[in-house]
């Protein structure tokens, strides 16, 4: 395949290579088969499914075959589950609705400091709303201590949102424990799953989970569209007003065709997690045992309790994003809690959280591999990076003369 | 991010990158909004910069800059060095994504203390903005 690289200008500059995609942690592509199933939604079969005659029941009964299909991915009903327009919504509604339905209970919530944005700006902008909000530390990995949890439990505390792997370093959080221990204290549980699904089996009762969030462009379904996971009896608000869509609980004409998309595709991430683990694994481990020949590399995150899609190394000295457009121009496509490639300017808060300096923060790269990287992708990856690692730390003021080879 | 050509070529290929033996000064800054840090090196001849080189730990854009800066000034009277904005920088490199523009500061802001580290070592009044 041909490489197009595009600026502002139009212009592009052609490569020979295959392109790599390794940012399968921001998206991924929709699979072939999920593409054929939704098809004929947008089509022949497009009508509403509230309506009564026969293409709105076509489209209501896909629906309901896709909410099976996303229960039995979780352990759950199938009336315990909600179609959102994605993982942000799914983060919103939980905490949003829980705050607001239980707030005559308490008024103060626990998350942790390393939680997606959709979950921490939705806890800020509570905290406007007269909630009261812990953020509790994580260790040097990137995990949150369930002990830390027990103690930041207050009489008035009505919901725990701790995520189930982190999107940055694929940290697996203990949530089957925090899950417990919300439960002995008769506290809502959320999770953000948004990046576990189709890499850590999940079963909601066995993890004390009420809530749990998910979203169907990472598992290879469509964009746009995620899901709410609610336990039956769970006392929460209503997010979007409107028509009786979804139980009453979230208006709106369906998304169908992506709802559709996404059934199917959780259903393909669910069945072959264990094979892809595998694979995954394989190649995250050869990926990072070369990176970390580089001297002055360090793996973020924890070594084991991590994504096995998840690659996540600091090279000192050097900035990310430069190292992105020179990784881009060899076709390879990645990303970096630099600051200086987000639009806030402000250095990743996970890397913060767990304790990387600023400046360390800086040289990070992450690498989230997916279904269509190969062995050879790999050794690729490992021939370009510590070349432009080299030529950025030659141009660094920071690199020691050591660390230098002009 | 959507960088001109210009700037993709200063970046990909910078020009005057390194550093100067028995520099006759040296400025260091960093960058207040993301943290980065530039370093600029003056080879200075009867009040000209004769050589200049850079060492820029940043983004794509402050690396462009210190290239096109650095090539700005080589050749210049220290006066004319000093008159350097970071605007006319930008503009040289065909502009610079807004959010960018902080990074050319840096470039202009070396300069200034390269100048006046070199006016110092001479036992000279140093410049204000
Ligand atoms: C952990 C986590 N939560 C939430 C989201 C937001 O999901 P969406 O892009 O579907 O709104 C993401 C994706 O960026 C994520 O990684
Ligand atoms: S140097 Fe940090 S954004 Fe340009």
């Amino acid at each position: 395949m041909l490489l197009l690289i595009h600026n502002c200008e139009g212009v592009s500059v052609t490569t020979e290579k295959k392109t790599i995609y390794m940012d399968n942690s921001a998206t991924t592509p929709v699979r072939k088969e999920v593409v054929e199933e939704m098809l004929p939604y947008m089509t022949e079969n497009f009508g509403n499914p509230s309506s009564i005659y026969e293409i709105g029941k076509i489209s209501k009964h896909a629906i309901d075959k896709a909410r099976k299909k996303v229960a039995d991915a979780l352990g759950s009903e199938e009336n315990e589950i909600y179609f959102t327009s994605g993982g942000t919504e799914s983060d919103n509604w939980a905490i949003k609705g829980i705050a607001f339905a239980n707030r005559s209970k308490g008024k103060h919530i626990i998350t942790s400091s390393i939680e997606h944005h959709a979950v921490l700006h939705t806890c800020a902008w509570l905290e406007g709303q007269g909630f009261e909000v812990t953020y509790l530390p994580v260790d040097k990995y990137g995990i949150v201590s369930p002990e830390e949890v027990k103690k930041a439990i207050r009489d008035d505390t009505i919901l725990i949102s701790i995520m189930l792997a982190n999107n940055e370093i694929g940290t697996i959080q203990p949530v089957e424990e925090i899950g417990k221990i919300a439960k002995e204290s008769r506290i809502y549980f959320h999770t953000d799953a948004v990046q576990a699904i189709g890499h850590v089996p999940i079963d909601v009762n066995k993890m004390n989970i009420d809530l749990l969030s998910l979203s169907g462009h990472k598992f290879e379904g469509p964009k746009g569209c995620g899901a709410l996971y609610i336990q039956k009896g769970t006392k929460i608000d209503t997010f979007l007003h409107g028509g009786a869509q979804e139980r009453k609980r979230r208006a709106g004409t369906e998304n169908v065709p992506a709802i559709v998309g996404l059934g199917k595709a959780i259903e393909l991430a669910t069945a072959e997690i264990e094979e892809s683990n595998k694979t995954l694994l394989e190649l995250r481990g050869r990926l990072v045992k070369g990176l970390l020949k580089i001297p002055k590399a360090h793996l973020n995150g924890h070594p084991t309790k991590r994504l096995a899609n998840n690659v996540n190394i600091t090279f000192e000295y050097i900035e990310g994003e430069s190292l992105l457009l020179l990784l881009n121009a060899k076709g390879i496509f990645a990303s970096t809690g630099s600051a200086c490639n987000s639009f806030s300017l402000e250095p990743s808060h996970v890397l913060t959280a767990c304790g990387v300096p600023h400046e360390i923060v800086h040289g990070s790269l992450r690498l989230s591999l997916g279904r269509m990287n190969s062995e050879q992708d790999v050794d690729r990856v490992l021939e370009a990076v510590p070349e432009i690692v080299q030529k950025l730390r030659n141009m660094s003021p920071l690199t020691p003369k050591e660390y230098r080879t002009s | 991010m959507d960088y001109s050509l210009k700037v993709m070529d200063h970046f990909s290929n910078p020009r005057n990158m390194g550093s100067i033996e028995n520099s006759d000064g040296v400025g260091e800054v960093g960058n207040a909004k993301c943290g980065d840090i530039m370093k600029i090196y003056l080879k200075v001849e009867n009040n000209r910069i004769a050589d200049v080189k850079f060492q820029t730990f940043g983004c794509g854009a402050a690396i462009a800059s210190s290239s096109m800066a650095t090539e700005m000034i080589k050749g210049k009277t220290l006066e004319e060095a000093w008159k350097l904005s970071n605007k006319a920088v930008a503009e040289a490199l065909d502009g610079l994504p807004p959010i960018k523009m902080h990074c050319s500061m840096l470039a202009e802001e070396a300069i200034h203390e390269a100048i006046n580290d070199y006016l110092k070592k001479r036992g000279l009044e140093t410049w204000d903005e």
